[in-house]
């Protein structure tokens, strides 16, 4: 049985909600089956907020997320809160701002994803967009495709273009690292 | 044709349910974790013809859904326990008054405004008798997405066909998380209307019931003048003192579900044919309940499952059936033993009853299940 339990961490207002239901998305459209589920705060913003998705190729009855095969953090609060949560075996893609801990078989990518965002295409809103291209181009648990038309299918009319540069850029920062 | 598999959100589901059951009012107050409800339900009101009326708090929203629905139209309002509270009052005057109406609950943890963001299930009693006197009760609980969009069809079906409210029992889990699901087609549900009078205005008798207890309703505004109180009243709709008039009132109400339960009550059971031990949940809870069983079952463990759907009235015929030969029936519940209770009632003298209980606002997992059923073989 193919399943990965994934976990999106940063701060509120990061868009890794919205991160998750695009993955989650893009896994249907890949013909499987996916969870996702959220926890926040009272907070609109700021604090460490997650986003969870669960896919496989089976049904899902536990929706929730316990160890992850995956987990994003792109905030050192973040990844302080849910870091433990990896499996001794999972991939850990923190942002280059967070110094991470290496343990157990953890495969660690530190990419500079806000950097990217931020400097590279002015945009501090495609933060998660970029981070979702880093991460499908590494982890592969859903299609490029995929991944490209949930994307599009989300994101405001008139961002397409961003948004597809936003990806490449993933894809191309990850590519950098493996 | 667009495709109807998507990724869907449980509150969304419920939205898209009452739509399609025909609701076409709704009025509220936005509370966490139901607030989606609300959004949805203003945004695609209109596009149907359906109105929707933010109101000034919780209680206006439980009057404004009755006084719709005494006008004609199916009606919801969504809410979570701080509101639930609030509403009990108005739910009372809807049972007494007859007046069909839906009334969601995306459960949060309590007591008070507890903890908005995270999931409880609290209000299984309240739920049976938040509001006071004696009185049936529908209320059913889903524990999927694709499921929260049945339950609530068939949540305006039970209401419209028994003139009751029903209650639409959700938790922060259901009502927050997105899966797949794919829609059944419009043409495949069955929707039910209320019964109308085939009377003339003159004659009509508005608290009148038929051979099923339930009165035609006629819509306010067509020519059919009746009045409406939550006092006792005889079948003009107007108050009464008369002890006989009211012990018949407070019987038929109780009846009129009370002779419908097989058609009310719903579950559903997985292995319960060799089970040793039955796993009994609902909500959320339910999902765990199903890995605990998978991971227990691979051990050789005989463990099934047992779900009730309408938790009032609760499916106890068939419960008490099982509890006949089971050694063991496990509860595992996010609240301090509530519908246990009901399972201790009516099986507490066939069999073994443990309780699993979690008010630490977070989901049950399933290792704590299969930890309690270890501990307890």
């Amino acid at each position: 049985m193919e399943r990965y339990e994934i976990r999106l961490s940063g701060s509120g207002g990061q868009g890794l909600l919205l991160g998750g239901i695009i993955l989650a998305e893009g896994a249907i459209s890949d013909g499987k089956n996916s969870v996702q589920t959220q926890s926040y705060g009272p907070e609109a913003r700021g604090g460490a907020s997650k986003s969870e998705v669960i896919i496989s190729s089976e049904e899902i009855d536990f929706p929730k997320v316990r160890n992850c095969d995956i987990l994003l953090s792109l905030t050192q609060k973040a990844y302080e809160k849910y870091g433990s949560g990896l499996k001794e075996d999972g991939i850990l893609i923190v942002d280059s701002s967070v110094s991470a801990i290496k343990s157990g078989n953890i495969k660690i990518y530190s990419v500079p994803i806000l950097d990217t965002a931020i400097k590279e295409l002015g945009k501090p809103m495609v933060t998660n967009i970029v981070a979702l291209g880093v991460l499908v181009e590494i982890t592969k648990v859903i299609s490029n495709e995929a991944l490209e038309k949930a994307v599009l299918d989300r994101v405001p009319k008139g961002t397409e273009d961003l948004n597809r540069k936003a990806l490449t850029k993933g894809y191309e920062l990850a590519r950098n690292l493996i | 044709m667009k495709s109807r598999v998507r990724l869907m959100q449980g509150n969304e589901a419920c939205v898209e349910g009452a739509i399609a059951a025909g609701m076409r009012f709704y009025a509220g107050y936005p509370i966490t974790p139901s607030t989606e409800i609300a959004e949805l339900s203003a945004e695609k009101l209109p596009l149907v013809g359906g109105r929707f009326m933010q109101m000034e708090d919780e209680i206006g929203g439980m009057a404004a859904i009755i006084g719709a629905s005494l006008a004609g139209a199916k009606s919801m309002t969504a809410t979570s326990g701080p509101g639930f509270s609030l509403k009990q009052e108005n739910i009372g005057y809807a049972t007494i008054a007859e007046v069909p109406c839906v009334i969601v609950n995306v459960q949060r943890g309590g007591p008070s405004t507890g903890m908005p963001t995270s999931p409880a299930q609290g209000e299984i009693m309240q739920a049976r008798w938040g509001t006071h006197g004696d009185h049936p009760v529908i209320a059913l609980t889903p524990s999927s997405v694709r499921e929260t969009f049945d339950l609530t069809i068939k949540a305006f079906n039970m209401a419209e066909k028994y003139r009751t409210p029903v209650i639409l029992l959700m938790d922060e889990v259901i009502g927050h998380m997105r899966e797949k699901v794919q829609l059944p087609d419009p043409s495949e549900l069955e929707i039910v209307e209320r019964k109308r009078p085939d009377c003339s205005s003159e004659e009509y008798l508005p608290y009148k019931a038929d051979y099923d207890l339930v009165p035609p309703m006629a819509d306010f505004g067509t020519g059919y003048r009746y009045h409406v109180t939550g006092l006792v009243h005889d079948e003009t709709g107007f108050p009464s003192n008369n002890a006989e008039v009211a012990d018949k009132l407070i019987r038929r109400l109780s009846n009129k579900i009370e002779m419908h339960r097989d058609e009310i009550e719903s579950w559903e059971e997985e292995n319960t044919e060799d089970a040793e031990i039955i796993i009994l949940s609902y909500g959320c809870v339910a999902r765990a309940s199903k890995s605990a069983m998978n991971i227990l079952r691979s051990k050789g463990i005989k463990v099934g499952t047992f779900r009730p759907i309408s938790i009032w009235p609760f499916p106890e015929r068939r419960l008490r059936e099982l509890s006949l030969r089971v050694k063991t029936i496990v509860v595992p519940e996010m609240n301090l033993g509530q519908l246990v209770l009901e399972v201790e009632r009516i099986c507490g003298c066939n069999t073994i009853i443990e309780k699993l209980n979690k008010v630490s606002c977070e989901i049950i997992y399933p290792e704590e299940i299969v930890r309690k059923i270890e501990e307890v073989l």
